[in-house]
């Protein structure tokens, strides 16, 4: 469905990804793991087709996503849903007229039509009550929701979810996950989600690739990774850990193995 | 060996300095191949269907319609202006009967348009460039183009249609305000015959030089749109990002706008003088 091969991006001189490969396969969620500043969301963004790469191919159902222009990379657009860092709504709308807007100009549906189809997307969401209000009265969490509701209003077949929970309590930033494992169960996207949120994100994912340094470090299966060797990974997830208690979903003696090696981070 | 030395890097100071002008050159040489394709885009998307009727009225409205009380101020006091002065200059040489066509032609063929387009940069363009920048650092333009629309469909070309309508609109009250505060000063102030002033500025004012006027005006608000399209559309690649980011574009939206509209209008005003 999505496969990255040999990415490479620079900005100004200095190199973000340095030959990252990774494939996503029909129905499976990714999540895509790594520290801040790594290039997680510049991946996301050449599977968009936002950016270009400097080297590499982003195929999308086989079809090179770098190559795309005009009507072709629409058609592939057309099957995508994003869901921003920031939620890009679109400030001037109300949050009811936002996810509306892609069936408004995509579609031939009644007014009455798109009212109800959005009512339900609103009430998956759970912002039945706020759809008058406009992205500057509500808050975080309920961007973030109203942005997930937009961006699967058109029951995309790929999804690209770019950090869900950040800047979120840990509590809405759950709830922001489980709305979005509901939706995968539901829609049978395939996708990927640029994540901290580690170790509650194995609990959703089929698979986990962590990015180092624009480099793919890991690459596999959520328990692959608890189980995971490399002390780079241990850490990463030891620190996203530490918070959870012994009993949490994280495997004990790789949050141990981890807790030594977090002073190095 | 220390005047090799020296020489060795006079030459390395003298090739960083060309590489540097160099590149400016090139980064500047893009730029405005990059608004070139801008403005083909957005031509483009002007004369293709479907077209944003809503946006373009809505548009329309806010360029237009509200511009209008800062066109009727302008307009009256540049034609009070040039009643005074035109009346001063004139009345040295006996001829202050030619107020009317000296009123008439200056705002028709010239500071009509340019005022107009200077004040609707002012008011509106710094609007849109302002406007179109947040949705840019927002990721408001990325997600439009993720839901497979085209930016240049919602956020340029109403501006485009709707600054090509509007600012000849106005500049067309700007010259028939003018022109009456112009008669109030010189008719009802200085005692120049009313009569002289409508009839001498009919027998001067041809219908080519309104054309001419109004042919300028659709120029500026076509750059109008272009420059403050251009400089919301691209907040971030030229200027920085965030709130800083936007006031620059704004600034330079404005400003390079103001300067074309000058420069283009001297190339207008030359190439009709020599037809």
């Amino acid at each position: 469905m999505i496969k990255v091969e040999d990415l490479h991006k620079s900005f100004n001189g200095v190199d973000v990804l340095k030959g990252v490969s990774l494939e996503v396969e029909q129905g499976e969620l990714l999540a895509l793991i790594g520290r801040s500043g790594y290039g997680k969301s510049v991946l996301l963004k050449h599977v968009a087709g936002l950016l270009r790469p400097d080297r590499g191919r982003v195929l999308v159902e086989d079809q090179d996503m770098c190559r795309l222009r005009g009507r072709e990379l629409i058609r592939v657009r057309n099957r995508l849903g994003f869901l921003f860092q920031s939620g890009a709504l679109f400030d001037s709308m109300t949050v009811l007229d936002n996810v509306a807007f892609p069936l408004r100009e995509k579609t031939r549906l009644s007014q009455q039509e798109i009212r109800e189809k959005v009512m339900v997307e609103l009430e998956q969401v759970g912002l039945l009550g706020s759809e008058e209000k406009y992205p500057s009265q509500i808050s975080g969490g309920m961007v973030k929701r109203a942005s997930l509701a937009r961006a699967l209003i058109g029951e995309p077949e790929i999804m690209l979810i770019d950090e869900p929970t950040t800047g979120l309590d840990p509590l809405t930033g759950h709830t922001i996950l489980n709305l979005i494992d509901t939706c995968h169960k539901r829609l049978r996207f395939s996708g990927i989600v640029v994540t901290h949120e580690v170790p509650k994100i194995f609990e959703i994912v089929n698979k986990v690739v962590m990015l180092h340094d624009g480099r793919v470090i890991f690459a596999g299966t959520p328990e692959e990774i608890l189980s995971s060797e490399d002390e780079t990974v241990q850490t990463f997830v030891a620190a996203g850990a530490e918070w959870l208690t012994h009993d949490a979903a994280c495997h004990p003696p790789m949050l141990d193995r981890g807790k030594k090696n977090i002073h190095a981070f | 060996m220390r005047r090799r030395g020296i020489k060795a890097s006079l030459r390395e100071k003298s090739l960083e300095f060309i590489t540097k002008i160099g590149k400016g050159a090139v980064r500047q040489i893009l730029k405005m191949g990059r608004m070139g394709i801008f403005l083909a885009k957005s031509i483009s998307c002007c004369a293709t269907p479907p077209i944003k009727v809503s946006l373009v009225l809505k548009q329309i409205q806010f360029i237009g319609y509200q511009s209008l009380l800062v066109i009727f101020l302008t307009g009256a006091f540049t034609g009070m202006v040039l009643g005074y002065q035109g009346f001063n200059t004139l009345s040295r040489f006996g001829s202050d009967a030619f107020l009317g066509p000296m009123v008439g032609l200056s705002l028709i063929k010239e500071m009509g348009p340019v005022i107009s387009a200077l004040m609707v940069t002012g008011r509106a363009g710094s609007s849109i460039t302002a406007e179109i920048g947040i949705m840019r650092i927002s990721e408001q333009i990325d997600a439009l183009q993720l839901m497979g629309l085209s930016p240049y469909r919602y956020l340029v070309a109403p501006n485009f249609i709707a600054a090509i309508i509007s600012v000849p609109l106005l500049t067309a009250i700007f010259d028939v305000v003018g022109i009456f505060g112009g008669y109030l000063i010189g008719v009802k102030l200085l005692g120049v015959s009313s009569g002289v002033y409508f009839g001498e500025m009919m027998s001067y004012v041809e219908m080519e030089d309104v054309l001419e006027g109004l042919f300028k005006s659709l120029n500026f608000g076509l750059i109008i749109a272009w420059v403050c399209c251009f400089k919301g559309y691209y907040t971030g690649y030229y200027t920085g990002f965030g709130a800083e980011g936007v006031s620059t574009a704004t600034t330079q939206a404005v400003v390079l706008s103001s300067v074309l509209i000058l420069v283009w209008d001297y190339f207008l005003t030359s190439t009709q003088l020599f037809v």
